[in-house]
């Protein structure tokens, strides 16, 4: 790769300033620093192109754009092959690809929740003011919906959700950007109660104080695990039988033993906070309320696999959440909590705070190291996995913020103490994050084994009264069930029995009056957005579920159209590569069955 | 790519495949063990002389205990292995890959190969929609110099080209993949025309392509001009007298003309990538 040809285009002043500034603030000096023990092999060869997403953002909050000149210098400090760059740039939402017509661009949610709150209205009323707007996929804010992003050119990002119960108007994103703020978005109905353990600080102490965190069991937890070693605490967590809250709930203490046991060095451990399911809330709700939970947690995890560094994966349409990060790891590096030689221990831990650019895929881990790595986010084929090929190709435990939180109360009261709470298979506790037609939506932590319908009664019920028309369980990735089900006890293996998943958590309820062929087509837009492309049956599998749920809801359908939504959903269940995929066509198929998308009236 | 194989034998592996025993080096994909027992598999985004993406899924297979098909192109075979290639499931997938991918390309310039295997599933994309009315890649093609066109209506995003020009042979990186989604496809870096690009002209990227988007210009014309026949083309086999390397080139002469280059794909030289010169430079050479 010594003869790169680079574009002729050059870049202005102030974007070669900002590179520069990037590059030699966390470039080849703090490569210089960490490289004893983070880079090693094939990864030595990669830790300029590492840096490619980060100089990415760069760019776009300096420009407002990725433009030519801009990339090419980017492209020539990192030695990145420019066709290469340009297909990683184009592969994320949040990048432009022409130069800015405005000095912010609003993203405003209209997915699945938040279309149920006039999120359409909203757009077309922005840009009438004169605004950039534009629709955006879910924003992990359904709890008070139609959620907004602003984007700005030298300006950090703001998220921006209603004060009170009524939707967001203009007047709420002229005063935001008058006043330089996010809105304060963190909503636990249950702030304070006793029974609560992963939600006990959110809301309660300040996140941004490492005292009034330590004085509510901070740190304790690490005390503990450096205290009993890197054995003992997978042997807690084990004991725990915590599986994973990402989705899939793996066994998180057979991962960590798995990675534990292997001979590569160095190894690594992934913090996933990409959270892009539709209807998802809580890792943001964590990071922003208990951020030091998830930092002291990674601290644990990097403990007992033998991992020196961590890295924390954001999406990057969470602005608070990461300035709440940043200032956790900041504030633990100053307390000796992390760092080289944490509390006198000898052992060495950093964390690499990464941000996305809109991409739920990102949110798949084998995706992810690509991102992380600065290639474009297309999952891998697995195998191998990541225990033994993960980031940089090193052996890698990568785990959900939710996981990772439950693992102090774990260390501090042990695990067999914490399989007593949730059920024998299902122990524990889970976070739930309940949106749509609810009284109190917001984030909710409850024992597993309770009902779903005790879980919307615990919201406060549906909204005015109103009878249950559909809930969407587990996110667009998950399930429609309907009133039918709300005896259903929420733990895995009788959700699993009932053919539906608890995914991450999210129960949006939908009454009577809801378009729910509108929401169904809506997901489906989702998976067509949001497929990386890399393979035939999602790529064009999920394009054309959608345009078969387009033409039904414009009354166009084809006869064959029935039929032609079950292959699709058969194959990209068995073809596909990864778990887009998959799950594209599951709510869709639910609904289907459920007849919701009969028309009554 | 370009490693020499060692000596030592490898170990043998038995594996199920279509209720047969089969015995098959380890490290063999499963593609490899079909191939050694002669079951046809259908491929588009493997190739000999490449690294397997395994992104079209079209060589999908059926193994025991495995949730979701397997890509035989890559997945190395285990003991005791269970396979069906001929499966429901098997044709189901593999026939609705031809239909996606046809719904979408242009795919009358396939190779042969890829032709007949589009017949022999009763591959039927009308049942997707008019052409008019669905989303395609429809686009006029790329013609920007004399050598050769890009007529990206035709890809089917294999990934070959942007190996062909990258890690597996070229190492030039003048394309690669932009965009995401449906919306992905072959590009320079914001899609300047190709002599702007860092593209050194060895036409590997048009060696490799299945479908007719990457070829060159001559073949493109009297496509167009309708006068390109592949039945009265014949093949010479030389080596090239550019360099001292020792290329084999294949030459594809109509009419007393040379309408294409190629070079074998298990050519010990060239893996059948080639340069400029001995790609294009029978051009001036040509009577
Ligand atoms: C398309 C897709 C998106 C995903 N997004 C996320 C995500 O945003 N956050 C997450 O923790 N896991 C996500 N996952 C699951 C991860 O791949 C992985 O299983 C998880 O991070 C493992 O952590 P856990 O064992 O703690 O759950 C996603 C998976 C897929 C297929
Ligand atoms: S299933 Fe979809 S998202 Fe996953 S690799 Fe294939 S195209 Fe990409
Ligand atoms: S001709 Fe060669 S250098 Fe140019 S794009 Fe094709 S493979 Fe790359
Ligand atoms: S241009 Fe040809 S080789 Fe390249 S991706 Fe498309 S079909 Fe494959
Ligand atoms: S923020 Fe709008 S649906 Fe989640
Ligand atoms: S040939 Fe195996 S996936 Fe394309």
């Amino acid at each position: 790769m010594s003869d790169l040809k680079f574009g002729v285009d050059k870049p202005t002043a102030e974007e070669r300033e900002a590179i520069d500034d990037f590059i030699s603030g966390v470039g080849p000096a703090s490569i210089k620093v960490n490289e004893r023990f983070v880079v090693g092999g094939r990864s030595r060869a990669k830790d300029r192109r590492r840096l490619l997403l980060p100089a990415l953002h760069e760019l776009q909050s300096t420009s407002g754009w990725i433009s030519p000149g801009g990339l090419n210098y980017i492209c020539k400090v990192l030695g990145v092959p420019p066709a290469e760059a340009y297909g990683v740039a184009t592969f994320y939402h949040l990048f432009s690809h022409q130069a800015p017509a405005a000095n912010e661009q609003i993203h405003v949610c209209d997915d699945v929740a938040c279309r149920l709150q006039g999120a359409e209205e909203l757009i077309k009323d922005l840009k009438e003011s004169g605004y950039e707007a534009k629709s955006s996929p879910c924003l992990g804010q359904c709890e008070r919906g139609p959620a907004v992003l602003i984007q700005r050119i030298k300006g950090k990002d703001l998220a921006v959700v209603a004060e009170s119960p009524k939707p967001l108007t203009v007047k709420n994103i002229d005063k935001a950007l008058k006043e330089n703020a996010s809105s304060e978005q963190v909503t636990i109905p249950q702030r304070g109660t006793d029974s609560l353990s992963l939600l006990a600080r959110v809301g309660v102490v300040n996140p941004k104080s490492i005292k009034e965190y330590q004085e509510k069991n901070g740190y304790e937890a690490l005390g503990i695990a450096l205290n009993v070693g890197p054995d003992k605490v997978i042997e807690e967590v084990t004991a725990s039988k915590l599986s994973g809250r990402g989705g899939a709930a793996f066994p998180t203490g057979v991962k960590w033993r798995a990675v534990a046991d292997e001979q590569g060095r160095p190894r690594h451990i992934v913090c996933n906070a990409d959270e892009s399911e539709p209807g998802t809330f809580k890792d943001r709700t964590l990071m922003e309320g208990d951020p030091f939970a998830v930092i002291e947690a990674m601290t644990i995890a990097g403990f007992a696999i033998g991992a020196e560094q961590g890295w924390i994966y954001i999406r990057g349409e969470y602005p608070v959440a990461e300035e709440h990060l940043k200032n956790a790891i900041e504030e633990a590096k100053r307390e000796g909590l992390l760092g080289s030689d944490i509390s006198g221990s000898g052992f060495n831990f950093d964390i690499s705070l990464y941000k996305g650019a809109g991409a739920y895929i990102c949110g798949e881990e084998t995706a992810l190291f690509n991102s992380i790595e600065g290639f474009r986010g297309e999952p891998r084929n697995k195998p191998p996995f990541p225990t033994t090929h993960g980031l940089f190709g090193e052996p890698t435990a990568i785990n959900n913020v939710e996981t990772l939180v439950n693992v102090l109360p774990i260390l501090r009261n042990g695990g067999s103490n914490y399989a007593m709470k949730g059920t024998e298979n299902s122990p524990g506790t889970r976070l739930f994050c309940l949106s749509g037609r609810v009284e109190n939506p917001g984030i909710y932590e409850h024992e597993f084994g309770i009902t779903l319908g005790e879980v919307i009664e615990a919201a406060g019920g549906v909204k005015d009264s109103k009878e249950i028309k559909a809930i969407l369980l587990g996110g667009a990735a998950g399930s429609f069930v309907t009133a039918e089900h709300l005896h259903l006890p929420l733990t895995l293996e009788a959700t699993r029995e009932a053919g539906v998943s608890l995914g991450s958590g999210v129960v949006m309820v939908f009454d009577e009056s809801d378009d729910l062929p509108d929401t169904v087509r809506r997901i489906a837009e989702f998976f067509r957005d949001e497929s990386c492309g890399q393979c035939v049956p999602c790529r064009v599998g999920t394009v054309r579920q959608e345009e078969v749920l387009a033409r039904f809801t414009q009354g166009t359908s084809f006869a064959s159209d029935e039929e032609l939504l079950e292959d699709l959903s058969t194959v990209m269940k068995d073809a596909s590569i990864c778990g887009l995929g998959h799950t594209a066509s599951g709510a869709i198929t639910s609904a289907i069955n459920l007849g919701l998308l009969e028309r009554t009236t | 790519m370009n490693e020499i194989p060692v000596g030592t034998p490898r170990s043998k592996i038995e594996i199920q495949i279509d209720g047969n025993l089969v015995k098959a080096p380890e490290g063999s994909t499963i593609l490899d063990a079909c191939r050694q027992e002669g079951i046809d598999t259908p491929t588009l985004c493997w190739a000999e002389n490449l690294t397997p993406v395994n992104v079209c899924r079209v060589c999908v297979v059926e193994v025991e205990g495995s949730r979701t098909l397997v890509p035989s192109c890559s997945r190395p075979i285990e003991d005791g292995m269970v396979v069906s290639t001929d499966s429901d499931r098997v044709r189901k997938s593999r026939k609705m890959v031809y239909e996606l991918l046809a719904s979408s390309v242009d795919m009358d310039r396939s190779t042969s190969e890829v032709k007949d295997w589009m017949e022999h599933y009763e591959v039927d994309s009308d049942r997707m929609g008019e052409k008019t009315e669905i989303a395609t890649v429809a686009q006029p093609p790329k013609v920007q110099d004399s050598l050769y066109v890009r007529d990206y209506e035709r890809c089917i995003l294999c990934y070959k080209c942007v190996e062909a020009c990258g890690e597996d042979a070229q190492h030039t990186f003048a394309i690669a993949t932009a965009g995401r989604g449906f919306d992905a496809h072959i590009s320079t870096e914001f899609d300047v025309a190709l002599p702007d690009s860092a593209c050194v002209y060895c036409g590997n990227c048009i060696g490799v392509c299945p479908t007719g988007a990457l070829v060159f210009k001559t073949e493109h014309d009297m496509r167009e001009a309708g006068t390109w026949n592949e039945q009265d083309q014949e093949v010479t086999t030389t080596v090239c007298s550019f360099c001292g390397v020792g290329c084999n080139l294949e030459l594809h002469v109509q009419d007393e003309k040379i309408v294409k280059v190629t070079s074998p794909a298990d050519h010990s030289v060239t893996s059948g990538h080639l340069c400029i010169k001995g790609r294009f430079g029978w051009q001036h050479a040509q009577p």
